[in-house]
């Protein structure tokens, strides 16, 4: 009897390159402190934001991620033929169906990549992180392009007071390829159900069509900080003894940029040394959702290029709830 | 062994005073978190999480918002202790 041609496996997968988009507007929180009846100094001292990046009218997700996939695949050093599957994560795309990823894949000539989008909020680029890895390690594909990208500007409510003025448009990309040595450690993902209205829509597609408003974003802001922190810090520990590694082998740390003061207050809990890098780029970008991390590294690596090949603890969280965490190689 | 009301006000005291650099001695029963010690609300989960370590109770999220004093949150404390 003929026997089905077994794939050939790999040692391990490392991200190769990393690219970024930002929003072409900078909007000040004075811009957006009238209808919700605050102020610059509120908004910093409870978010760290100074100014968040949005994009044009015209400039759509899609347009950022493939600046952001153009940049990462060429720093790669690969032709776009060379991507064999590409994995893009958005909550903000306002087309349902077909895929943001089939239409990227063709713009930036990586046809006939299987192409696919992942639902998965904040932690969409680690979710898609983790199926690179399988990817490239069982041999089902050599080099995988994973981008976040969002819009998040398509939903948000001027006069909400829980999330709208955190938000900012990006994209973010990396290619993840083969590697001797692992460079993406074993991911730590996993979700919570029961806390799906945590971080919600105000509609439902439904809702809209029977005359409901444009749905936007919600979310319990204490409920959301208490899980980020506490229940993300085990999380990230867990992270670390999958790697085998310890905090102060870390070279940087680059959680979901959600909030500053949850980043404070998450490194306080992982007891990080000061010479761990802590990416901060929310400061002036804002929460750019499943982008917010490769953005981060993107900045990251720009401000001190001294970090790339350096061990970094990325961990993304968000609506669902979902989490997912992995230590990887720098690029 | 349970904490006595004066206890869990000392505590607590400490632990506002770690996170917002209150003096503990104007953390006192009758003061509301928000209008008279200016405890925004991730600085007030953050006091939360800590008491629930420091006194080993559990204080759900939709406990917090009932939690408008600082006796308040002593007396739930105080109740929830095993």
């Amino acid at each position: 009897m003929t026997s089905i041609q077994g794939t050939q496996s790999r040692a391990g997968s490392r991200i190769l390159s990393v690219g970024a988009a930002r929003g072409d507007l900078v909007v000040p929180n004075d811009d957006l402190v009238g209808p919700i009846d605050s102020s610059d100094e509120w908004i910093r001292q409870r978010t760290g934001i100074i100014t968040r990046v949005r994009a044009s009218e015209g400039i759509e997700a899609v347009d950022l991620a493939e600046t952001a996939s153009r940049e990462a695949i060429e720093r790669a050093g690969l032709d776009a033929s060379q991507i064999d599957a590409v994995i893009v994560s958005t909550i903000s795309n306002t087309v349902q169906t077909p895929s943001m990823a089939a239409l990227l894949t063709e713009r930036i000539g990586a046809t006939p990549a299987p192409a696919f989008d992942i639902s998965a909020a904040c932690a969409g680029y680690a979710y898609g992180v983790a199926q690179a890895d399988a990817l490239v390690r069982s041999g089902a594909a050599d080099h995988v392009l994973v981008v976040g990208a969002e819009k998040l500007s398509e939903v948000v409510d001027p006069t909400d007071r829980s999330i709208s003025f955190l938000l900012g448009d990006g994209a973010g990309a990396v290619v993840v390829g083969p590697s001797d040595e692992p460079g993406i450690s074993r991911s730590v993902w996993g979700s919570d159900g029961s806390q799906w209205e945590t971080i919600r829509m105000t509609n439902t597609l439904g809702s809209m069509r029977d005359g409901a408003a444009w749905p936007t974003l919600r979310q319990d802001g204490q409920s959301v900080f208490r899980w980020a922190v506490w229940a993300m810090a085990k999380v990230a520990k867990r992270a670390l003894d999958e790697a085998g590694v310890q905090a102060s082998d870390l070279a940087a740390f680059i959680p979901h940029q959600a909030n500053m003061r949850i980043i404070d207050e998450f490194a306080k809990q992982l007891k990080l040394p000061d010479t761990v890098a802590i990416a901060r780029d929310i400061a002036t970008t804002g929460n750019t959702s499943a982008a917010s991390i490769p953005l981060a590294m993107h900045r990251l690596l720009e401000e001190r290029p001294e970090l790339s090949g350096g061990l970094a603890l990325q961990i993304g969280f968000g609506a669902g709830l979902v989490y997912g965490a992995q230590v990887v190689t720098l690029p | 062994m349970a904490y006595t009301q004066d206890e869990v006000l000392a505590g607590l005291a400490e632990l506002v005073n770690d996170e917002t650099g209150i003096a503990t001695e104007n953390v006192q029963l009758e003061k509301s978190f928000t209008d008279d010690l200016d405890i925004d609300s991730i600085s007030m989960m953050t006091i939360v999480v800590n008491a629930e370590e420091k006194f080993d109770v559990k204080i759900p999220d939709d406990e917090v918002k009932n939690l408008k004093t600082v006796g308040d949150a002593v007396t739930y404390i105080v109740g929830a202790q095993a």
